[in-house]
Parts: C-alpha cells; sequence; structure tokens
C-alpha cells in the first residue's frame, strides 16, 4: 500500500491519539544550538523529535534515515546552517545534493516525501526549531504513522502497535 | 530487536538541575529505567550532576563499580561536556567515553506534558546508552599556537584589546576600515555621565597604538580571506590605495593647503557630512596615522587624469604622494583573532514622520555630536544649518530602537546621550530642551544620579512618543518658524504641541556596515537582529562558536564605552589565556580511513572542504591528514565501502544512536 493511499484512511481515524516519533539530526553549530537556545528561551514544542547531534549535517548519510524510519520512526527532521553559514565551509550543500536524491528514492519506495524533512536554522533561530518540529509533527499526525517496524513496548508492559494506533487497519507484512 | 553488544559496565547519572530538569520528568522514572538498560550497572540521580559531589559521585562510582563508560542525562554538551569529561578522567577513565542525554534544553525546557517530557528523555537516554557502548579511548591533540593577534576594527574596542596584548609582550596586527583609528567615539564632544571630554581620553590611546612597538597598525584595510584554525589562522588583508605612502609622510599637510581645490568643498564623511573637506584631507586633525588621504572619488587626477598635480609638488623631495598607487595585499599568521567591528548609528530618513531630511532643523544625535565637538565642523558651537543659535531644542528618544517596525530591541545608550547631549546644548545656548522619551533608562554607574542632575538644570521631560513633526506657524515674511512636535503626553492624558527650532533623533545602534560579511568570514553567528553571537550570554560572553575568534565592543551588541572597555579587556584576556597555553586541546573528532576497507576510488577527495584528503599512491588508498581535518564529517557519509570514519561519529556510533533512539518508547 502506497501513503498515498494510506493517508486517506487515516484521516478518518483518530488521529490526535497519535503521537508521531520523529528523529532529529541536528548539526552542532547551527541547528543543535538553536534547539538549546528554544530550551533556554523556554519556548514549548511538540515533544515528538528526539535529537542526535552531528557535528556538521553534511555527515548525514542518507542510510541514517533509512534506518531510522526502517526502525520504527514515522519521519525524520535534519537540521543544518544556512546556505553560506556553514562551519564547515560547504557540508550543508553536500546534505542538500543527499537529501534530494533520497527523497525520489522514497518516493519510489511509496514513502511520502513529507516524511523526510529538511530545514536550514542558524543558531540564533530557536523559533524556527520550535515552529518545524510542531508542523512536522502536524503533518505526521495527518499522514499517520509509518509502521516500517513494531512500535517498542516499555520494559514489562507490552503495547502491540495495534493499541497504540487504535481503529487503525494494522500494517500487513511491513516492508 | 536490539542487536547483541558487546559486555561494557555502563554508568548513568539523571541531574536533577535542581527543579529545572526534575519539575518537569520523574526522574525515579527515568534512572529506573535507565536502570534496566543493557550494559547499564549503576544508574543514579542527583540534585546537581555538575556540582562537586555530583562530580565525586561519578568519580567513585567509576572506580568502586569498574565503570567503562558513563552516560550523563542533564543539560546541553555545549554546556557541560567538558566537566564530566574531566571528571571521568580524573577518576581515570578516558574522557571520550562519557556521553551526555541533553534532557534539559531539549525536553523538560520546552515540553509542557509530563508524561510526553519522561518519554522523549527515556528515549534520549536510551539512545545515549546504546551509542556509548561503541565509544573509543581516544587521545587528546594538542595544537601550537601563534602568539600573534588579529584584532579588526580600531574603534575604542579595538584601540584597547590591542594596547592590552601588546602590552603584556604579544604582537598584534590592527586592521582598521577606515583612513583613521578611533572609530565613533573620536567623533563625540563628551562621554556621559562624567562628561570627560572624549579626545582627551582617547587621543592618547590613539597616539600609543601609533608608538607601540608590538602593534602594526594597518588603517585603511580589510580582512579579505581568512583560513585556517585555532592557534594558527592565516589572514589576507586587504591595503586600500591611500595615495600618500605613509612611510614618508610627516603630517605636514603641504599637499591640502597646496590641493587646487582652494577651498574644502566635499562633505566630510567624519563630520557626518556637515563639515567640508578637500579631495585631499585629515578626516580630523588627530587622525591616527597622521597622514592625510585622497579621494579618489573627489581627486581630479584620480577621476579625470587633469590636474595640475600641486599636490606631488608641495610634498616635494619627501615623494610621499603617489597618484599611481594601487591596492595591495600583505598576509599574516595569527593565532587569535579579535572582532571589534563597531556598529552604525541607524538612518531616521525612512521614518518621515520626523522629517529628518526633509527639515533642515532636524538633526540624527551623530551630527550634533559634532555640531558639539570643538574639532568639528562648527567649532564647537550649535548652530542650526542656516547659523542661527537654536532657542528651543526638542530630543526624540527611541528612533529605531524598541520599535517593531525597525529595531524591537533597546539600544542601551541612547538615554544617556540624549540626557549628556540635552545637558551640552543647555550648557552651550541656554535654550529650553525638551526630551520626548517612552521611558527613562538609566541603570549604570553614576547614570540615575545624572538624570537627576539634568532634570534640576532644568531640561523637560515629556512622557510620550512624537507622532508627527510640522513646520511651525509663519512669520511676518510669510515663511515657517522652526518646527511643531506633536506628541501623545502619556502623564497628563492629552495630544501636546511643542514649538522647537532644532529637533534631535536619538538613533539606535544597529550592526555595522558589511557586519554579515564579517560574520561569515570569521565564521561566526549572529544573533536575530544581526549583532555576532557570544558563545554563552553569561559564562562566554567575549568567546564565539569559533574558537580562537573572540568579541569586543558594539560588534556584539548595543554597549556604552565603559563595556566596550571592559569587554576589550576580557577579549584580550581570553586570547591571552590561548596563547600563554602554548597548545590548546583539540576536539578528537577527526576522519581517519581503514585501509583496508578502501577502494581508493577517491569520492571523499573533492568533497573535503580543508584538502585534507589525499591518495597515497603506493597503496592507492585516501589518507585524511589528521592535521587538516576539522571533522565534519563529509567524506564519511559519502564513502561508498564505509572505510572513511569520525571519531565520536563512526557509522557504528550513529545507527546505535538510532536504534536506541526508537527501540524502547
Amino acid at each position: 500500500m502506497s501513503e498515498s493511499t494510506r493517508l486517506a484512511s487515516s484521516q478518518t481515524s483518530s488521529a490526535e491519539a497519535f503521537q508521531p516519533r520523529i528523529v532529529a539530526f541536528f548539526c552542532n553549530w547551527c541547528t543543535y544550538t538553536a534547539s538549546d537556545l528554544a530550551g533556554v528561551s523556554r519556548m514549548q514544542y511538540e515533544p515528538n523529535a528526539r535529537v542526535i547531534r552531528l557535528m556538521c549535517s553534511g555527515r548525514l548519510d542518507p542510510q541514517f534515515v533509512l534506518a531510522a524510519l526502517r526502525q520504527g520512526a514515522d519521519g525524520v527532521l535534519v537540521g543544518g546552517c544556512h546556505p553560506g553559514d556553514c562551519h564547515y565551509q560547504e557540508g550543508n550543500y553536500k546534505c542538500l545534493r543527499r537529501y534530494e536524491l533520497l527523497r525520489r528514492l522514497l518516493v519510489q519506495m511509496g514513502i511520502h516525501p513529507q516524511r523526510v524533512r529538511l530545514e536550514w536554522i542558524s543558531a540564533s533561530e530557536g523559533d524556527r526549531v520550535r515552529e518545524a518540529i510542531n508542523q512536522m509533527t502536524e503533518q505526521l499526525r495527518q499522514l499517520g504513522p509509518l509502521r516500517l517496524a513494531p512500535v517498542p513496548a516499555p520494559h514489562g508492559e507490552a503495547i502491540t502497535p495495534s493499541a497504540r494506533h487504535a481503529g487503525q487497519p494494522a500494517l500487513a507484512g511491513a516492508k | 530487536m536490539i542487536r547483541q553488544h558487546p559486555q561494557v559496565r555502563i554508568g548513568v547519572y539523571v541531574c536533577h538541575c535542581g527543579t529545572n530538569i526534575a519539575g518537569v520528568i520523574d526522574v525515579m522514572e527515568l534512572t529506573a529505567f535507565a536502570a534496566k538498560l543493557p550494559n547499564v550497572v549503576v544508574a543514579k540521580e542527583y540534585k546537581y550532576m555538575c556540582s562537586d559531589p555530583g562530580q565525586d559521585l561519578l568519580k567513585k562510582d567509576i572506580v568502586e563499580h569498574r565503570l567503562e563508560r558513563i552516560v550523563v542525562a542533564a543539560c546541553s554538551p555545549n554546556l557541560h561536556e567538558k566537566t564530566f569529561r574531566k571528571a571521568a578522567e580524573d577518576a581515570g577513565l578516558n574522557p571520550f567515553l562519557v556521553q551526555m542525554a541533553n534532557i534539559r534544553e531539549h525536553v523538560a525546557w520546552v515540553t509542557a506534558d509530563k508524561d510526553l517530557a519522561l518519554a522523549k528523555a527515556k528515549a534520549q537516554v536510551a539512545a545515549a546508552v546504546r551509542r556509548v557502548v561503541g565509544h573509543e579511548a581516544l587521545e587528546r591533540k594538542y595544537v601550537n599556537i601563534n602568539p600573534r593577534v588579529l584584532v579588526v576594527g580600531g574603534g575604542i574596542a579595538g584601540i584597547q584589546a590591542a594596547l592590552t596584548l601588546a602590552d603584556s609582550g604579544k604582537e598584534v596586527i590592527l586592521v582598521e576600515r577606515e583612513a583613521t583609528i578611533g572609530g565613533h567615539m573620536a567623533m563625540f564632544d563628551k562621554t556621559f555621565p562624567t562628561l570627560d571630554c572624549a579626545a582627551c581620553i582617547l587621543t592618547p590611546k590613539m597616539t600609543a597604538v601609533k608608538d607601540h612597538p608590538r602593534i602594526r597598525l594597518l588603517s585603511l584595510s580589510e580582512v579579505a580571506e581568512v583560513s585556517g584554525s585555532v592557534g594558527n589562522y592565516h589572514v589576507k588583508v586587504r591595503r586600500k590605495a591611500r595615495y600618500i605612502i605613509e612611510e614618508r609622510c610627516v603630517g605636514c599637510m603641504k599637499c591640502i593647503e597646496e590641493c587646487v581645490f582652494r577651498s574644502p568643498k566635499f562633505p566630510n564623511a567624519f563630520d557626518q557630512g556637515l563639515g567640508l573637506r578637500k579631495p585631499v584631507y585629515m578626516p580630523f586633525p588627530q587622525a591616527v596615522p597622521p597622514v592625510p588621504v585622497i579621494d579618489p572619488e573627489t581627486c581630479l587626477w584620480l577621476k579625470t587624469g587633469k590636474c595640475k598635480q600641486t599636490c606631488v609638488a608641495a610634498c616635494g623631495e619627501r615623494n610621499a604622494v603617489d597618484l599611481q598607487q594601487q591596492d595591495w595585499y600583505e598576509e599574516f599568521d595569527v593565532g587569535a583573532i579579535i572582532v571589534a567591528t563597531g556598529f552604525r548609528a541607524f538612518d531616521p530618513t525612512p521614518m518621515r514622520f520626523y522629517g529628518y531630511g526633509v527639515f533642515p532643523q532636524v538633526y540624527s544625535a551623530l551630527e550634533v555630536e559634532r555640531l558639539l565637538n570643538a574639532a568639528g565642523p562648527t567649532q564647537g558651537k550649535v548652530a542650526l544649518r542656516d547659523g542661527s543659535t537654536p532657542k528651543r531644542v526638542g530630543i526624540v528618544h527611541c528612533i529605531g530602537s524598541r520599535d517593531h517596525n525597525y529595531h524591537p530591541y533597546c539600544s542601551r545608550v541612547c538615554c544617556m546621550y540624549s540626557l549628556k547631549l540635552a545637558h551640552l546644548i543647555k550648557e552651550k545656548t541656554g535654550a529650553e530642551v525638551t526630551n520626548f522619551y517612552i521611558d527613562i533608562r538609566t541603570p549604570g554607574k553614576a547614570f540615575e544620579e545624572f538624570y537627576e542632575r539634568v532634570q534640576k538644570e532644568g531640561v523637560r521631560f515629556i512622557r510620550g512618543k512624537v507622532g508627527d513633526v510640522r513646520p511651525g506657524p509663519p512669520d511676518e515674511n510669510g515663511q515657517p518658524q522652526g518646527l511643531v512636535v506633536q506628541v501623545d503626553d502619556t502623564l497628563r492624558g492629552r495630544v501636546t504641541k511643542v514649538p522647537v527650532d532644532m529637533l534631535v533623533l536619538a538613533v539606535a545602534l544597529e550592526p555595522a556596515e558589511g557586519a554579515d560579511a564579517v560574520r561569515r568570514m570569521f565564521n561566526m553567528s549572529c544573533s536575530t537582529e544581526g549583532f555576532f553571537l557570544e558563545k554563552h550570554p553569561k559564562l562566554a560572553p567575549v568567546n564565539t562558536v569559533n574558537d580562537g575568534v573572540f568579541l569586543a565592543g558594539a560588534c556584539q551588541g548595543p554597549k556604552d564605552i565603559p563595556d566596550t572597555v571592559a569587554q576589550a579587556d576580557a577579549a584580550a584576556a581570553q586570547a591571552l589565556a590561548i596563547i600563554d597555553c602554548g597548545r590548546i586541546p583539540l576536539e578528537p573528532n577527526t576522519a581517519w580511513v581503514e585501509e583496508e576497507l578502501c577502494s581508493g576510488c577517491k569520492t571523499c577527495i573533492p568533497l573535503c572542504p580543508y584538502s585534507a584528503i589525499s591518495r597515497d599512491p603506493q597503496k592507492g588508498v585516501a589518507v585524511i591528514d589528521q592535521s587538516l581535518c576539522k571533522g565534519c564529517g563529509t567524506c564519511v557519509a559519502a564513502c561508498p565501502s564505509g572505510a572513511a570514519q569520525q571519531h565520536l561519529f563512526t557509522d557504528v556510533q550513529i545507527y546505535d544512536e538510532i536504534e536506541g533512539i526508537l527501540s524502547y518508547v
């Protein structure tokens, strides 16, 4: 089932209950620092993005994105410095090139391109971290869970994907 | 689904950070969760992990529990990674076997829902626990520091920093864009609140710069290129043609006297265009270096090629005038850089309703500084453009500051300089001076006292925003007399009209012209308004994200002279701190190539922005020069065989982190 057909079905279900899991790869110098600034400024935003720090968005191997999706992320957010502002001169351009290719690949795999997002967020733009994460969380709620992997159960208590996303058809034979 | 992983002994420490973390996240539950994660042999929570007892707890456990890895779930690694690495090192554990989970800035401070905050914190802790297994003991690397310092900008900030460094025995290269050092301070007449004469306290410092054996002053110059990193920067400086050879000139000014323009004709930028100069001129009499400059835009010879070149003849045998001079470049190696590029005064022209540029009686504050200055265009006489002395003067505060259409921030100095201008204008002309203000902000040493003094001197204060400025009522000849300021007096609760002869606009301080290019050149960040960003607003106020580049003065944000001087000395001290160590530790996060996996495809070589990668022709594999690699990891991401890896960010570590972040919650 491709994402576009699943989109229609997810909109009819209880989208509010769904907490998408986003893996966020942030570069150390701009977006990670902006994310720290958002914290220092006590900006409240959706708790759905879990941050992995890289030194540069140029370090992002596209396979990291695929690994995250395969292991149960509903979306991946990548944050780097603005064009021309890379701490390492041009790592963000390399990231952009890989990102464009990756998106085409994702579409061919039947994954909605909105599940992977690249944002340029400088160290002073804490509010853009908030916006990007809030927007993406909302988009993923619309798209529904990706379910390429079963959702883990915390220690001791078994939570099955069907219980977590109640009312949605289970994805048979996840890719 | 968790991969089998090697057996290591991990200790997890969850910080309460007082109530910063514990107030949102259930730290007990988080600790219990961490204790059950694979390889974790001990998990503890503590009120303040960064405190001495917190660190001691960690050190004791490393020994007692024979810990091989440490995870600290606390604030951002940007704040305390060094602290915990050092604690581990003190207890005999390699510092790079420590990983932090940021549950304060990234979780507790940004999440309202406590259950969801706990879930996110669990994911971040699980990721760190999973990743730290793959950490390796790394050797700290050091880089030697070149003891020379580059100071960019010759205002009071740059002058102070340069003198402090040079006095402590370091060589300094001071680069100034204009023909003279001195910056904005040289334009002022008096300084608040003590009313010291700006020239009396500044010019001795300017001369000290000129005469200092360890300061090389490059005026009319700009940094064109910067490469390298902390300890070893290579800078290329563009020396703009002055058309007068500095070394030969004695400052006799004969060339100015003998210029074919018999009288000054062109507006002098230093006087804010209120005074006139010739094509060959000194910006002001105390300029340093005391060498005239020829403006190619107005010099007849340089513009048209037709001139008698009387300046050349006047100089005679000294031969200092060189109309053939071209821009040239000089290159320097320095270990540290202090950026002190100052600010720009806000141009009030776009705020049409104040009539700046429309009514000749409206002045910006910097113009009035020049009028008041004894060395200024009117020799210190407060005279309007028609030569008359104003009897009623209005000063409008917060022009471009605290205004969401322009700059939302407070420029900090305008209240005080407006009070100073009010005092000086009243003293010199006896005029009735009225301040139109929103709030008076005088939070500095002896500032409030100065405010009281000015009030006692009879200066009027009207609280309210000026809504309109119009020409005054016509006199007997039908000419409008002065201006009428319409203000919403919020204390009296009515709109008031105040007639004035002169209106002064207390303009904002904004980032200097070209600040963005400077920021990029030195690899710094800037705040939303465009001022350069310090590494930490409280704990590293003069450092930048680029180690070895420091900030001084108003380029970091609006500030007055005492604060600027203090910050310049702080920047000099920070530069000295790295220089006097002789060497500094580097992050060991460089990339390397596993020779046996490398196929020699050369994909990585053109990707490196630092040309650190080359191909070993004998072995046919890529080699990364560890001294050139800055640790971005771009080559690692591109390597098709996984031969290129980055310390602290290996593929294994990142895949583990992805796995950990998604596997439990």
